[in-house]
């Protein structure tokens, strides 16, 4: 608090990250993790059921600095519809969202093997800073025992490569093999595979947003 | 309004990834630095939550997981406002806990801590800001409990807090502790907090006001989120 100037700026400051811990389960998807509690679980149904677009499914691991998986994550996603609409007021176009979409979900890894599946539809490309386009991505925040302060980061999808080499984010990455840490695999039709090395070599890149 | 950015985090108030006194976060931490991010609407939007999502008992712990009478422990009341940097309240915003019971003993099936399950109690809540900002939960004290990180290791009573905003970039997790607990000072994991200052303002105070006579203590607890730019002078994020 700055009590020496005549003209106090009187911002409050952030309450500090701590955290999720190794319980996180219990209080942000206890279905998932076989506790029954309330009656409507949140952030099972990321787009909704009639929602248009490509409904896909993404699998992945989060593995740690030594190459073990992660077996306690929860990580939420954040995007935008097929049409690249966000559910939100400050999106010019949120009228338009399709129905029932939410945008927002929150799934947690196997237990034993780590392995996490989300379910969504395929966002559309959406408006980026200074008119500029911004290639189909989810927003990703991960969180478990360990991470002191959840972690950002995009996933990309493979196919969008002309849409990749013009998208601000992508193209700020200033070591170029980083970027397939962005990119999820496409293993079949509908199917990505997406991969998070919280430390090592192939460290996804994580940002500060 | 016009789209704006939030305010940057203030890193230093927040612990870093790596903190070699808390052991899970060595194998756990990024090693390169963040990639910086101006924010875009992907930022700066975010989930939006509303009454349909909550069960009427969701916020009362004390009975949102009754098996046929009342958990042991200290019956508490637990408030405060979400607010932003800016102390503007924000309202309609998620707020969601969770936390052992008065033994220490998490509804997990991680956990094997010796501390009994309370057969009434089961841990979360959650709830929805008001208009103000407010949000209330009723609950019971956590007991504090061992973990192996050092030997002998033991957390202070804490509650795990998870709060939205309206935006991405504002999501937060964080823990709350009691004003007055030895073991706070002693706690790796809230050693990962760098700043003093920022440690207090984790910790609830009691609140003898909102305490109820002859039926539970209560506690305060603030949450502030990051704040946001106003639009005086445009460096816009739409339209160019
Ligand atoms: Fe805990």
């Amino acid at each position: 608090m700055a009590h020496n100037k005549t003209q106090p700026l009187n911002y409050l400051r952030e309450s500090a990250s701590q955290t999720a811990g190794p319980y996180v389960h219990i209080g942000l998807a206890p279905g998932a993790a076989g506790f029954e509690i309330y009656e409507r679980e949140l952030g099972t149904d990321i787009a909704g059921p009639n929602a248009p677009g490509e409904r896909v499914r993404i699998e992945g691991v989060v593995y740690d600095g030594l190459g073990a998986s992660v077996k306690d994550v929860l990580i939420e996603v954040w995007q935008a519809d097929a049409a690249g609409i966000y559910p939100h007021p400050e999106d010019p176009r949120h009228a338009d969202v399709a129905p029932g979409f939410r945008g927002w979900g929150r799934v947690i890894s196997d237990f034993d093997s780590g392995v996490w599946t989300l379910d969504t539809i395929k966002p559309g490309p959406c408006p980026g800073r200074m008119g500029r386009v911004q290639a189909p991505h989810l927003s990703l925040w991960i969180v478990s025992r360990g991470i002191n302060i959840g972690l950002n980061t995009r996933l990309y999808f493979p196919e969008d490569t002309a849409l990749h080499a013009a998208d601000p984010i992508l193209g700020s990455i200033e070591q170029r093999g980083r970027v397939k840490t962005l990119i999820a695999t496409k293993i079949a039709a509908g199917q990505y595979r997406f991969d998070i090395s919280l430390q090592g070599d192939d460290e996804t890149v994580f940002m500060d947003i | 309004m016009k789209p704006a950015e939030f305010y940057m985090r203030d890193r230093t108030l927040h612990p870093p990834s790596y903190h070699p006194g808390y052991k899970t976060s060595v194998p756990r931490s990024p090693k390169q630095a963040l990639l910086t991010v101006q924010q875009s609407l992907s930022e700066i939007t975010g989930p939006a939550f509303g009454h349909n999502d909550m069960g009427p008992l969701d916020h009362d712990l004390i009975k949102n997981f009754d098996h046929g009478g009342d958990p042991v422990g200290e019956r508490i009341i637990l408030h405060g406002r979400v607010l932003d940097e800016n102390a503007r309240p924000v309202p309609k915003t998620l707020v969601e806990i969770w936390q052992a019971n008065a033994s220490g003993r998490y509804r997990h099936k991680k956990d094997v801590y010796l501390g009994a399950l309370d057969p009434n109690f089961g841990g979360c809540g959650r709830t929805i800001t008001d208009d103000q900002g407010y949000y209330f939960f009723r609950t019971i004290k956590p007991g504090p409990y061992p973990w192996l990180n050092y030997v002998n290791s033991w957390r202070p009573a804490h509650i795990h807090v998870s709060v939205f905003g309206t935006s991405f970039s504002q999501r937060l997790i964080t823990q709350l502790y009691f004003e007055g607990d030895p073991l706070i000072p002693k706690c790796p994991i809230v050693q990962t907090i760098p700043d003093p200052q920022a440690v207090e303002q984790l910790t609830a105070v009691l609140d003898m006001n909102t305490a109820i006579p002859m039926d539970c203590l209560a506690y305060k607890f603030d949450i502030v989120l990051r704040g946001r730019r106003s639009t005086l002078f445009e460096n816009r994020l739409e339209g160019n």
